[in-house]
């Protein structure tokens, strides 16, 4: 009888350990698991040696180690899991909640800084309407560098970064504004479409605080960037509404709200957004924290389908690809958004995790994408040379070739992985150290495209 | 049979990769069947802490060098064994590799040390005093 009271007794001391474990972030059931057959058979092992089940788990869970240290062992290996809960509350002594509202003191003190920023070259007699130039080419300028500079605050960043991110600024800045455009000229439109290109990177150096070299903390950035797309496009719908209902309302008292919207509204909310969706992203992480890997889930597959039935069609019909103006662009975003679907997939997904059917999805997904975009650039290498060399298309061809090498390689890497030829983490690392030749291609189009075509 | 002297914690930490490859090498094992295994080996002197063993695991499974799948033991409990890789294999042989210089290294440097003293304070004197060196009558 006291036998079966002692084991009863040992299971509930079980239970309440594994319990008190699951409560660690950072380490997963599956692994709380693992955990648990090793403390049983330690715990067998010592009553075997004639301790009473007490004993032997005290010290069977004395062995395991402390927890504390344990779970940062966990946490240090398992990044992936922590890393909102490791931004939210960067240290667990202080007062987290003091932290969390001085971080949003901050960041609404940056929010009203950008929407400022945007409307202080009006001091200096630029327009929004008469100098059209000046704003689309300096519009990442107005918000990024504020941006940066809360990251910089958040994340302590060393003085060696703070002086490279500065730098990184002044250079974008004092390139966005020497070279002689010519007014709504290709190369003023494809600076001011590489500029935040290259300054977002910038961003990410600001992000990484001092630790851009890691290839988690890069993947972070992703993340980060990910669901700060989404966060915006929330936000930007709701200030669509926003603006809808004052025009509205004020239209119905007789009063033209217009240049109030155009000129201040917009510009302002537009830039003070990205502020404050930055701070939410890192502040509500967990509200939304899978809506990137969820809708690539989604569209993974539709998209798969679509290439596959759009090659076969071809095929079968024997059309080929007609050539026109936007081709190169449009493939261009294809590439871009079958890169996206693989990078948001690849972030989600834990290493360790088996291979299923949905990496091979993504394979097929890739691997068709590269050839519908083989058969655009072949259908555009036959025309080039006869339409010649202007300062769009080699932009556009450049960020193909980008991309399609990104993709390429990508694809060996998952087959390599599918057949249990290499570990996953090498693909992860690929993406990662590629993020920085987007930056400098775009860097590339920003300094050197003007004067090479003449500022057309 | 347990020697006194337990093994330094960095020395602990930096040989975990190869000894637990080398131990998955031997057959496929599960979490508390290796640490056991390094008790035996290493006689008592490499004392690590349990739950430590699992992150390294975890590591490891995560550069390709092992992979794991879930059983269930006699006892009906699943338990997670754990299996090299061919990659697992070849990192294995690498470290084995650097172990074996490191190792080289320092039997060099006892095997100096053990010398009779008054050879090495010859030595040294000629090393040192090349005065000395010069003296016909050494």
């Amino acid at each position: 009888m006291e036998t079966q009271d002692r084991k009863i007794r040992l299971e509930e001391q079980i239970e309440h350990w594994r319990s008190y474990l699951r409560r660690r972030q950072a380490i997963h059931p599956v692994d709380v698991e693992e955990l648990e057959d090793h403390l049983r058979e330690q715990v067998s092992a010592l009553l075997r040696a004639n301790l009473t089940e007490d004993e032997a788990f005290l010290i069977a869970v004395k062995r395991l180690g402390d927890l504390d240290s344990l779970s940062r062992e966990f946490a240090r290996e398992h990044s992936e899991r922590l890393w909102k809960q490791l931004v939210v509350s960067p240290a667990e002594s202080g007062e987290p909640g003091a932290r969390t509202r001085r971080e949003a003191a901050v960041a609404f003190g940056l929010t009203v800084l950008a929407a400022i920023a945007v409307k202080l070259p009006e001091l200096f007699g630029l327009t929004l309407d008469a100098d059209e130039g000046f704003y689309v080419r300096n519009v990442s300028l107005f918000v990024f560098p504020l941006l940066a500079g809360f990251f910089v605050w958040k994340r302590r960043a060393g003085p060696s970064t703070q002086r490279w991110l500065a730098a990184g600024f002044v250079a974008a800045a004092v390139f966005a504004n020497i070279y002689p455009f010519r007014p709504e000229g290709s190369t003023e439109i494809l600076t001011a479409l590489h500029l935040p290109i290259a300054l977002w990177i910038v961003v990410g150096v600001a992000y990484a605080g001092g630790r851009w070299g890691e290839p988690g903390v890069r993947m972070d950035f992703v993340r980060f960037s990910g669901e700060l797309f989404i966060y915006y496009v929330l936000i930007a719908l709701g200030g669509g509404v926003l603006t809808g209902f004052t025009a509205m309302l004020f239209q119905a008292i007789g009063i033209d709200p217009e240049p109030f919207l155009q000129r201040w509204m917009v510009p302002c909310g537009a830039l003070g957004a990205v502020v404050i969706a930055s701070w939410l992203v890192e502040a509500k992480q967990s509200v939304i924290e899978n809506m990137a890997p969820v809708l690539t889930r989604l569209f993974t597959p539709m998209f798969a389908i679509v290439l596959i039935v759009y090659l076969a069609t071809m095929t079968f019909t024997g059309r080929m690809i007609e050539f026109n103006r936007e081709l190169l662009i449009a493939f261009d975003l294809l590439l871009v958004v079958v890169l996206g679907l693989l990078l948001y997939s690849i972030s989600a997904r834990d290493p360790r995790a088996p291979r299923n059917i949905f990496d091979w999805m993504q394979v097929v997904l890739v691997i068709s994408a590269l050839l519908v975009d083989a058969l655009a650039l072949w259908t555009i290498a036959s025309r080039i040379s006869e339409l010649g060399f202007t300062p769009n298309r080699v932009a556009a061809l450049g960020e193909n070739i980008i991309l399609l090498v990104n993709l390429a390689w990508s694809a060996v890497l998952y087959v390599r992985f599918l057949r249990g030829r290499g570990p996953f983490t090498d693909l992860e690392r690929w993406q990662t150290n590629y993020l920085p030749v987007y930056g400098v291609w775009a860097a590339i189009v920003v300094t050197v495209f003007p004067p090479l075509f003449r500022y057309i | 049979m347990q020697d006194s002297t337990p093994i330094n914690k960095d020395l602990v930490a930096a040989s975990s990769t190869p000894l637990v490859l080398a131990i998955l090498s031997e057959k496929d094992s599960y979490g508390y069947a290796i640490l056991k295994r390094v008790r035996e080996l290493s006689r008592g002197r490499m004392e690590w802490t349990d739950g430590m063993l699992y992150p390294v695991l975890h590591r490891l499974e995560r550069l390709g060098f092992i992979e794991a799948h879930w059983e269930v033991a006699e006892s009906g409990r699943r338990r997670k064994y754990y299996r090299i890789t061919r990659q697992g294999r070849k990192q294995l042989a690498e470290e084995r590799e650097q172990w074996q210089a490191v190792d080289d290294t320092l039997r060099g440097i006892w095997s100096a040390l053990a010398l009779p003293f008054h050879a090495a304070r010859d030595l040294l004197t000629l090393t040192f005093t090349p005065a000395a060196a010069l003296c016909p009558c050494r």
